[in-house]
């Protein structure tokens, strides 16, 4: 599998050229040849001193060579997911990375510790795992590797390694100085056509995320309702004597459309309301990939007008400016890559997701 | 089935009208005109329609048309009207009296009262109600001159009747019994459905809102787009779907409120049945205790105590034509009332059987007609969910080619 000869290197920050990342990215999703089965479960409490958290189960099975066992299991809490995504950011800057589910709920008197939130939280959790591992750059990020793998105290001894907590915020104030400096004037096409995409489509799925919400709200409303409106039913007909069954008769159909009812609202909880909220955290994702993106670029102007401007130090300006540039191509087409595949994914998902509302819809009518 | 008005004459409340005019105090009022439409049936149609009479009533007469008809056959189950004012509404329908949807189902509800009346075997065969649906003017000069309202009985005998009376008809307190509960689970039931009502209302409208955004969403979007913003037609077609099919519950809703005021009805008669009754227990009690006072100044023994026997110790004996005058009075009394409680007894009889038999009568007419509601609303949430198959395979094949 030549595609795969190429990818020698797991240390993201030294591409070998432009080329071959192109290669790279552009190794299709096939969920047959998939080598990496990742799942999260068993959520478990810890109380110490001085908190409390939950940990989760890890377990993940491959038959990748890379890997010294085939199985692993190993317990992680939400902080190692954070982590983990902010590596794979720092390695990635210009990847779409998946979302993670947020840190808090902010409305509604969700319990932090709640069952229903824990659930949520773990399967959304679950589905972040697996979406990094089917996509084909991420999914060999040593970063990731050693999430899978390590034991706890392993994790945490690597943790320490690598750029600190200072210089990580260099980072971002440096990010938030160049868009405060406004638009890259520079920017190629491709990425405006992005950016206005984006703008739109992060506005309609918060909107259809809402909508979804509200439905479900009503389902759940109309639910309470009729589980009043049958037992009247049935107290009626002890009253009665000809028309006893027919009322017995109206009262059981009621309570089977309650049941109807509960098994529709069901579906939109574990499958459209999930996927609606993983688009709405997707969009500002992306618009923080094309942030970043552009402020890669950012560094690139700037240098070439500093080129401009100094006479001296030409040379050692020229090399960097080099690098740079090489960054920027390698950035752009990895968003580009990565683009289409998101693009892709996301039209897959909502086609199923939205069909299988349909079919809910059609088998609720059908009870 | 008796020969009734309802199979010689075709009735039909067609109109309604607002109108204006001035009422009792002079006061400027709006008022509800409907039009009764009448014609006679031929027996031996040949090809040729009778003339249509018609006339306009207002909601006022039918009640005094009504409340005449509840006096003079108090035997009777008399059909009710529909509401006066609009009860049991969820959010989307009005409280208003004069709203065209009020209206209209008021004017359905008026046209079932007379259709009620007018097959009824005994009550179509009054003067009062024909004349309601023939005569235009001086209708209810007419009624009142009937003196009915003479003949009603105060709220407050029926009242006092009811807690004093000692042996009434099991019958007709069981039948009391099932008119509360009757009139209980109804309410109840109608309150729950309006709930309901409204709870789908919700759910349908706030798809519509998919509508919208899809069809925005679909602008950005190349290979998404055409499957999006079909979708969203679809999901408009449902969310205006619900609108049809909450206004035929509305009928259902109606033919369940009839069975509602029907229970006043039932309970008008059994009242009615309790005051006879303890009429004729007031005379019994009566007469029985004339015959003993007679009895007393007969023979001279004070069996009883009674302020006269102290009195007359204490102040001296009557004269013997005192006593002798107030037995003869005494005994004219007893002769009259005892006529009085066998003509009682026998009106009472005559009220439970007569009343009894129309119980009968409308316990039948009451299991049909409730069945037959039951029925429709089941073929109506077939048909509501028939509608939902079709919507949402249509969606579905729009999503699945996205």
């Amino acid at each position: 599998d030549t595609s795969l000869a190429e990818v020698n290197s797991f240390s993201p920050s030294m591409p070998i050229s432009p080329s071959s990342m192109i290669n790279q990215y552009k190794f299709e999703d096939e969920p047959e040849l998939r080598d990496l089965f990742i799942t999260v479960d068993d959520p478990e409490s810890h109380i110490t001193a001085i908190e409390t958290f939950i940990t989760y189960r890890v377990v993940t099975k491959t038959s990748r060579g890379e890997f010294d066992s085939s199985e692993y299991e190993v317990r992680r809490r939400y902080q190692d997911f954070l982590w983990l995504k902010s590596k794979l950011e720092e390695a990635h800057p210009t990847l779409i990375i998946p979302p993670l589910p947020e840190k808090f709920i902010m409305k509604g008197m969700v319990e932090r510790f709640s069952d229903e939130f824990i659930e949520t939280r773990r399967k959304a959790l679950h589905k972040f795992l697996n979406r990094i591992a089917d996509h084909p750059t991420l999914t060999f990020n040593e970063d990731f590797k050693i999430f899978l793998t390590a034991q706890a105290w392993e994790l945490s001894s690597h943790k320490k390694q690598g750029p600190g907590l200072l210089s990580r915020m260099g980072q971002t104030v440096r990010a938030v100085a160049s868009s405060v400096r406004g638009g890259v004037k520079n920017r190629p096409e491709i990425f405006t056509e992005m950016n206005n995409y984006m703008e739109t489509f992060s506005q309609k799925i918060n909107v259809v995320d809402k909508i979804a919400h509200r439905i479900y709200k009503e389902e759940r409303e109309y639910f309470n309702e009729m589980k009043e409106y049958g037992p009247i039913h049935t107290l009626w007909s002890a009253s009665e004597e000809d028309i006893a069954d027919s009322l017995k008769g109206v009262a059981s159909c009621i309570d089977k459309c309650c049941k109807a009812t509960e098994k529709r609202m069901a579906g939109l909880s574990e499958n459209l309301l999930p996927i609606l909220h993983e688009y709405v955290l997707y969009s500002e994702i992306l618009m923080g990939v094309l942030k970043r993106r552009d402020q890669i670029q950012g560094e690139l102007d700037s240098k070439v007008d500093a080129l401009a401007n100094k006479k001296t130090e030409k040379d050692l300006l020229s090399e960097e400016i080099g690098k740079l540039e090489d960054k920027v191509e390698c950035a752009n087409n990895a968003l580009k890559a990565d683009w289409d595949r998101w693009k892709q994914n996301m039209q897959c998902d909502m086609r199923s997701t939205f069909t299988n509302v349909a079919e809910n819809n059609l088998h609720y009518y059908e009870e | 089935m008796e020969d009734c008005l309802a199979k010689k004459m075709e009735i039909t409340v067609s109109e309604a009208e607002k109108r204006t005019g001035r009422n009792a105090v002079n006061m400027q009022e709006t008022y509800t005109a409907y039009l009764i439409e009448t014609r006679a049936v031929e027996s031996h149609s040949e090809g040729q329609c009778a003339p249509v009479d018609s006339l306009w009533r207002r909601y006022s007469e039918f009640e005094l048309l009504r409340n005449y008809l509840s006096v003079t056959y108090p035997h009777i189950v008399v059909p009710p009207l529909p509401e006066k004012r609009a009860d049991f509404v969820w959010h989307k329908l009005s409280a208003d009296n004069m709203d065209p949807d009020f209206v209209e189902r008021r004017r359905i509800g008026l046209e079932n009262f007379l259709l009620r009346v007018a097959s009824h075997p005994v009550l179509c065969q009054d003067k009062i109600f024909f004349s309601f649906l023939t005569q235009e003017g001086g209708w209810k000069e007419m009624v009142n001159e009937t003196g009915f309202q003479l003949k009603a009985d105060s709220r407050l005998k029926a009242l006092n009747a009811t807690f004093r009376v000692k042996n009434p008809d099991k019958r007709f307190t069981e039948l009391k019994h099932y008119s509360d509960e009757l009139q209980s689970v109804i309410s109840h039931l109608l309150r729950v459905r309006a709930r309901v009502a409204d709870r789908l209302y919700g759910v349908y409208k706030v798809h519509g809102n998919y509508g919208r955004v899809f069809s925005e969403w679909s602008a950005i979007e190349k290979e998404m787009g055409d499957g999006l913003q079909s979708a969203g037609h679809h999901m408009d077609v449902y969310a205006a779907s619900i609108d049809d099919i909450l206004e035929e519950e509305e009928h259902y809703a109606d033919q369940l409120k009839e069975y509602l005021f029907y229970a006043e009805a039932l309970r008008a008669v059994c009242r009615k049945h309790e005051l006879m009754q303890y009429d004729l227990e007031m005379a019994a009690q009566d007469l029985t205790s004339k015959k003993q006072q007679c009895e007393e100044l007969a023979t001279g023994t004070v069996r009883t105590f009674s302020l006269k026997g102290m009195t007359s110790k204490f102040f001296g004996q009557e004269t013997p034509e005192q006593r002798e005058a107030k037995i003869k009075v005494l005994e004219e009394q007893i002769q009259e009332g005892e006529e009085q409680l066998k003509s009682k007894n026998l009106e009472g009889r005559d009220f439970v059987k007569s009343a009894w038999a129309d119980i009968e009568r409308f316990k039948e007419q009451k299991n049909h007609d409730l069945k037959e509601a039951l029925i429709s609303y089941a073929v109506m949430q077939i048909s509501m969910c028939k509608k939902g198959i079709q919507v949402w395979t249509n969606a579905k094949e729009c999503f699945s080619k996205m």
